[in-house]
């Protein structure tokens, strides 16, 4: 079955949306993660959607729901790389995402995360 | 319904000269010859009535409409788009179909002067069918100013909306002018590509510009605020001025979560500070 890979770096867990998301494969995603994240206890997870070029109100409430659980499993999430387009969408759908972190580009994203992580 | 008379055509084809001359001393004396030169109105009098002679001899109003009519509908929309450029208005335009009534009903009136029910009906069909030009030319016309409005609006669109880079790290978008849904879709959009292009981090947007904030203004910068966010930038909004601040409040706009500043040189400053950077005067 088609997955999403979990990358590994340090306390940090790295998950790059490189397809166009699919309802399963968000479900898949999810569960993943939150398997992971106890598994290594993560400090940090990194989800880098630059490639994401379509969202729907489904997606986009999956994103939310990714970074709501791994907050309450005590890792920090930031989101990186929306395109203008999702981002626009993602609003028009009225989905703000509160209390999502969010940044630029993934080195931005990790120097965030870092940062919040010594913090801490 | 009865349709134009063989002996009705017949006489239009006949004293097409004659019609011409009297068209014209009516088109001057209502002054809608103006910005446009005597040679032009002339050919084009000569070809339209050139195509009214086929038009009724095709069966008159109703043809206007059909394949038939395509030739004399292509003549108008030409017309009607010269006039619109050369500047002459919505009547000036349609009184060259309308101004022909005249001397075609006098032409009418001494070749049926013996029989007055068969000059009523050719009347009316007459009328008819330059009526039915007649609005043709003005709907034409009409379309023709709204293609002009239509491309300046986008043209405005464009030039009111610069984003320009401040400082490494800052883009600023000065606003001017109302903001309705569809600028704001187009700022929106310029403002995050160039996010996204300069790897910006902070964007300022200036609405010292904006006459009026009301609740959609508002709901529109909001808008614009949390796709900057959701794309992992920050956003400041600076030039609210005394009275904006006031009718914010007044509509009990909830502003929170956005930064707010009164003027750009406050929100550079900030912008500089968040980034680390210090601007120090240089001793002499």
């Amino acid at each position: 079955m088609e997955r999403i890979p979990i990358l590994q770096m340090g306390d940090f867990l790295l998950v790059t949306i490189q397809v166009d998301m699919h309802d399963q494969l968000a479900l898949t995603l999810q569960d993943d993660l939150s398997e992971r994240i106890s598994q290594i206890s993560a400090r940090g997870v990194l989800i880098d959607i630059s490639a994401l070029d379509m969202v729907d109100s489904f997606i986009g409430r999956m994103i939310g729901m990714i970074s709501g659980l791994s907050r309450i499993m005590d890792a920090e999430t930031v989101l990186v790389g929306m395109q203008p387009a999702v981002a626009i969408t993602l609003v028009e759908l009225g989905m703000t995402l509160p209390g999502v972190s969010t940044a630029l580009n993934v080195e931005r994203g990790m120097t965030l995360l870092r940062a919040r992580a010594a913090s801490q | 319904m009865a349709a134009l008379h063989q002996r009705t055509v017949n006489l239009l084809k006949k004293s097409d000269v004659e019609l011409a001359v009297r068209w014209m001393a009516d088109l001057e004396a209502s002054g809608s010859t103006r910005n446009l030169k005597v040679d032009d109105i002339k050919q084009q009098m000569a070809e339209f009535l050139r195509l009214l002679n086929a038009i009724a001899n095709d069966g008159g109003s109703q043809t206007v409409g059909s394949a038939q009519g395509d030739e004399v509908r292509q003549f108008l929309e030409k017309l009607s788009q010269q006039r619109a450029l050369v500047g002459q208005d919505a009547q000036q335009t349609a009184y060259f179909i309308f101004s022909l009534k005249g001397p075609l009903f006098a032409l009418l009136q001494t070749e049926y002067s013996d029989d007055a029910s068969l000059l009523a009906e050719q009347l009316w069909e007459l009328s008819q069918l330059l009526d039915t030009l007649g609005m043709h030319t003005i709907r034409t016309y009409q379309k023709s100013r709204e293609a002009v409005i239509k491309r300046q609006q986008e043209e405005l669109l464009e030039l009111s909306t610069p984003v320009v880079k401040l400082w490494d790290g800052v883009l600023a978008l000065p606003m001017i002018g109302t903001l309705d849904s569809q600028r704001t879709q187009v700022v929106m959009e310029s403002l995050l590509q160039r996010i996204v292009d300069t790897g910006s981090e902070i964007a300022i947007i200036d609405i010292t510009g904006v006459p009026t904030v009301d609740t959609l203004v508002a709901q529109h910068l909001l808008k614009t605020v949390t796709a900057i966010r959701l794309m992992g930038a920050d956003c400041i909004i600076s030039g609210v001025r005394p009275q904006i601040a006031q009718t914010i409040v007044h509509l009990g706009l909830d502003l929170q979560g956005v930064v707010t500043k009164a003027n750009l040189a406050d929100a550079l400053a900030l912008a500089l500070r968040r980034l680390g950077v210090t601007v120090a005067k240089a001793s002499v």
